[in-house]
């Protein structure tokens, strides 16, 4: 009886039903597009092509004159080490914290200040710590004259040491807050309490169980994120400009550095470290992966070796993470603090410990100067947002009303602008958005946004997206109303909290963004993270106070607007408090 | 044609893989109650997916559902005209309980005035006369229940679908709101297809009971 074979889906209105499927892809393609088409543009280059330039051709001659920049080896291990000290301290101190803290009252503390920490953009973050650990910074003035007997600050290289350890400690403090967000979500997945208390009542100590239970199964989740940061720690420039070290500096630096550099033909010799800097990542990536396996097995050994874990011991670590922990978020704080006090100093010298006076002078002077900045901030952050709001609620809404299922691979897509060094491909963007007519304007600014911007959104909306009872959409569509209406009427006002959050997430990670607008923009789009960023070498604190105070100012607003709106427009719904 | 009237089975069969969950032919005929029961797993619910229009495609069905007449197999669910009330009330949160009541009541009642006497009367109909300017999350489990079935039948559906809708309600109460239930359905001649593990429930309904699984 195949003619009783009835077709299930119902046919839906046809007016969008042709556009709406394509959303999946189109998001990827505005994502991947510029990815993919930039590593072309940047590996061309490198190879000795660039008509503009006069180079035709292939030729290993930017790769030799790479190698033979005497720099090379320093940069190269710096960029190493840096990247796996700090994706290495970050993960063993988002491991421990939850290891021993997971659940209590304490990981609530940590959890609330989770949000304000990350939306500190990494510039921000690194100046402050700057203004802690510089030879004549807080800690300095804190500890003299009467601990360290200087009346001068001391001529240590603290800041920009050569090992890099400033700049591993300034990723550590924002990386941190990422992992943390990133394995909370792992953890209501997994919903670990039940194993752990199985596990202690086998008795097991609480972090020896932790790790031996929990740990492989989040692990498994966080793997992608991890990546993002082994690459990120590898290849971040505006950080290591800051914090990092200057002769040589990371490879990174000095690629973005030849590429500033008015000599032309030094952009050949660009594009080839570009290229490395990307070998470098894929380097990197199969290391840790080695790394993942000799642990695994280790740690295959130590849970068959059925070892409780010694109470006494596990203290101290529990103790130890918790001090490690807030001493990041610490530094974090205490240098906005420091950036606040710096943008009102007026006379402030060496060893006092507060300025002589409290002036409004600074922000007068720079104030009127910001708001050519601040809007532009504020206009390319709200273009990229939205364009990736709407993406992302499209290609989520077509997943929803043509049951397509995301492959689990296609999260490795999402990840992929995180994990591709920014200078790998902004420099082939560059050349391609020069070629194609849109260079150096802000609506190129926003398309290279964008492509950061996107995963962030997309992974913070699609949990609660999916995690909505799909109940309340049978109800509303039994009730007479369509999908449209169910969308508009029902589906996001009761995400609102999340969508804002998205929204919040998205424009801190465009406010943040410094090499995209750098590249992209050719130098002439200035928005207050370039502007921040330009100020690191002069070494004006009171300057650099006023401009990295209103990045995070602007990075911070949206995610106090998240917070606030939904409790003003829900404060008569019980029911949407903590949906 | 007169045995048109109801909702009516077609030698419908749903399966998944090759695993049949239900085979049926029947009709519930307007104001009559037809109780299918079976453990959980037995894809009771399933069933009712397949009637509203939102079963997942892993299922594949053969067979036709009707209701009065109407092919529903070609109808997205807000065509439907079927009204489903589940175990938990999904009262939007988000919306006051008038504006949940207008969110059922059809937009051919037209004018301001017009639409809140109709949802004024529905909630002074089940004894919530004034309430329009709550918030759902603030009534008590009963209250719920009655606002849910309210803006079910202010959509003016032709068919009720139960889905262990009192499962959640204490015994008294249960009673109370399943009469309610079962009263209106027959008053206002809709067949009715509820799905239950509890024999109260199926007896409280009178009907025909199929057990599945």
């Amino acid at each position: 009886m195949r003619a009783a074979v009835s077709p299930i889906a119902p046919s839906r209105p046809a007016r969008r039903a042709h556009l709406l499927p394509w959303a999946p892809l189109l998001t990827l393609a505005v994502m991947l597009g510029p990815v993919l088409a930039g590593l072309l543009g940047t590996l061309a280059p490198a190879l000795g092509h660039m008509p503009a330039l006069g180079g035709t051709g292939v030729s290993l001659a930017p790769f030799e004159q790479l190698f033979a920049w005497p720099g090379l080896p320093r940069a190269v291990a710096l960029s190493l080490g840096v990247g796996f000290a700090a994706t290495a301290l970050s993960l063993a101190l988002v491991t421990l914290i939850c290891a021993g803290w997971a659940g209590t009252r304490t990981f609530g503390m940590i959890e609330r200040l989770l949000s304000p920490l990350l939306s500190v953009p990494h510039a921000a973050a690194a100046f402050g710590l700057a203004f802690l650990i510089a030879p004549s910074g807080w800690i300095a003035r804190a500890l003299s004259p009467w601990a360290s007997g200087w009346a001068q600050p001391p001529d240590l290289l603290i800041l920009q040491d050569p090992a890099g350890l400033s700049l591993v400690f300034g990723l550590v403090t924002k990386e941190v807050p990422f992992l943390l967000l990133m394995t909370l979500a792992a953890l209501t997945q997994v919903r670990p309490g039940q194993s752990l208390r199985v596990a202690q009542a086998l008795g097991y100590a609480r972090v020896s169980g932790w790790l031996k239970v929990i740990f492989p199964m989040i692990y498994r989740q966080i793997r992608l994120p991890v990546c993002a940061v082994l690459a990120f720690s590898m290849s971040v420039v505006d950080v290591a400009i800051i914090l990092g070290p200057n002769t040589p500096p990371t490879l990174a630096v000095q690629v973005v550095r030849w590429m500033s550099d008015p000599d032309l033909t030094l952009r050949f010799q660009a594009a080839a470290g570009a290229v490395l800097q990307l070998g470098l990542v894929l380097l990197g990536l199969g290391l840790w992966r080695l790394m993942e396996l000799a642990v695994a097995r280790l740690g295959r050994l130590w849970i068959a070796s059925g070892a409780r874990g010694r109470r006494r011991g596990e203290q101290a670590l529990r103790g130890g993470a918790l001090v490690l922990g807030a001493l990041a978020a610490l530094a974090v704080i205490a240098g906005l603090a420091g950036q606040v006090v710096w943008s009102l100093a007026g006379l402030w010298q060496f060893p006092d410990f507060w300025p002589d006076a409290v002036t409004l002078r600074n922000w007068q002077r720079h104030g009127p100067r910001l708001s050519g900045p601040v809007t532009e901030t504020l206009v390319i952050a709200g273009a990229a947002t939205a364009l990736a709001l709407l993406l992302t609620l499209a290609s989520l809404e077509a997943q929803h009303r043509h049951g397509l299922r995301p492959a689990t691979r296609a999260l490795w897509l999402l990840y992929l602008p995180l994990i591709v060094p920014q200078v790998a491909f902004l420099m082939g963007f560059q050349t391609l958005s020069i070629a194609t007519g849109v260079d150096g304007g802000r609506a190129a600014v926003i398309l290279a946004h964008l492509v950061f911007v996107l995963p962030y959104v997309f992974l913070s909306l699609s949990d609660p997206w999916r995690a909505w009872d799909g109940r309340q959409d049978t109800i509303a569509r039994a009730l007479g109303a369509g999908p449209d209406r169910v969308l508009w009427a029902v589906r996001l006002p009761m995400l609102l909290r999340p969508l804002l959050i998205a929204a919040a997430v998205g424009f801190a990670v465009s406010v943040g963004q410094y090499l995209p607008t750098l590249l992209v923009g050719a130098g002439r789009v200035a928005t207050l993270t370039t502007e921040a960023v330009a100020l690191a070498a002069g070494g004006d604190r009171r300057a650099i106070g006023v401009y990295a105070l209103a990045q995070t100012a602007a990075a911070f607003a949206p995610f106090a607007l998240a917070v606030l709106l939904p409790r003003v427009l829900w404060r008569n719904r019980k029911g949407m408090r903590d949906a | 044609m007169p045995e048109a009237r109801g909702l009516r089975f077609e030698h419908v069969a749903i399966s998944l893989g090759r695993a049949r969950l239900i085979a049926l032919d029947c009709t519930i005929g307007p104001g009559e109650v037809l109780t299918v029961m079976g453990p959980s797993g037995s894809g009771k619910s399933t069933l009712l997916a397949a009637i509203t229009g939102t079963l997942d495609p892993v299922f594949a069905m053969t067979g036709r559902i009707r209701l009065d007449g109407r092919d529903l197999m070609r109808l997205p669910t807000e065509a439907r005209r079927i009204g489903i009330l589940f175990q938990d009330e999904y009262l939007f949160p988000h919306l006051s309980v008038g504006a949940n009541l207008a969110f059922g009541l059809k937009p051919e009642v037209r004018g301001r005035a017009a639409r809140r006497a109709r949802i004024e009367a529905a909630l002074a109909e089940v004894g919530l006369a004034g309430f329009a300017g709550r918030d759902p999350a603030t009534l008590s489990g009963g209250q719920r229940a009655r606002v849910a079935l309210q803006r079910m039948l202010l959509a003016e559906p032709r068919a009720l679908l139960l889905d262990e809708a009192f499962s959640k309600l204490d015994t008294g109460l249960r009673a109370q709101v399943r009469e309610l239930v079962f009263d209106t359905a027959r008053r206002r001649a809709l067949p009715v297809l509820q799905v239950t593990h509890d024999h109260s429930d199926a007896a409280a309904a009178g009907g025909e009971v199929v057990v599945l699984g």
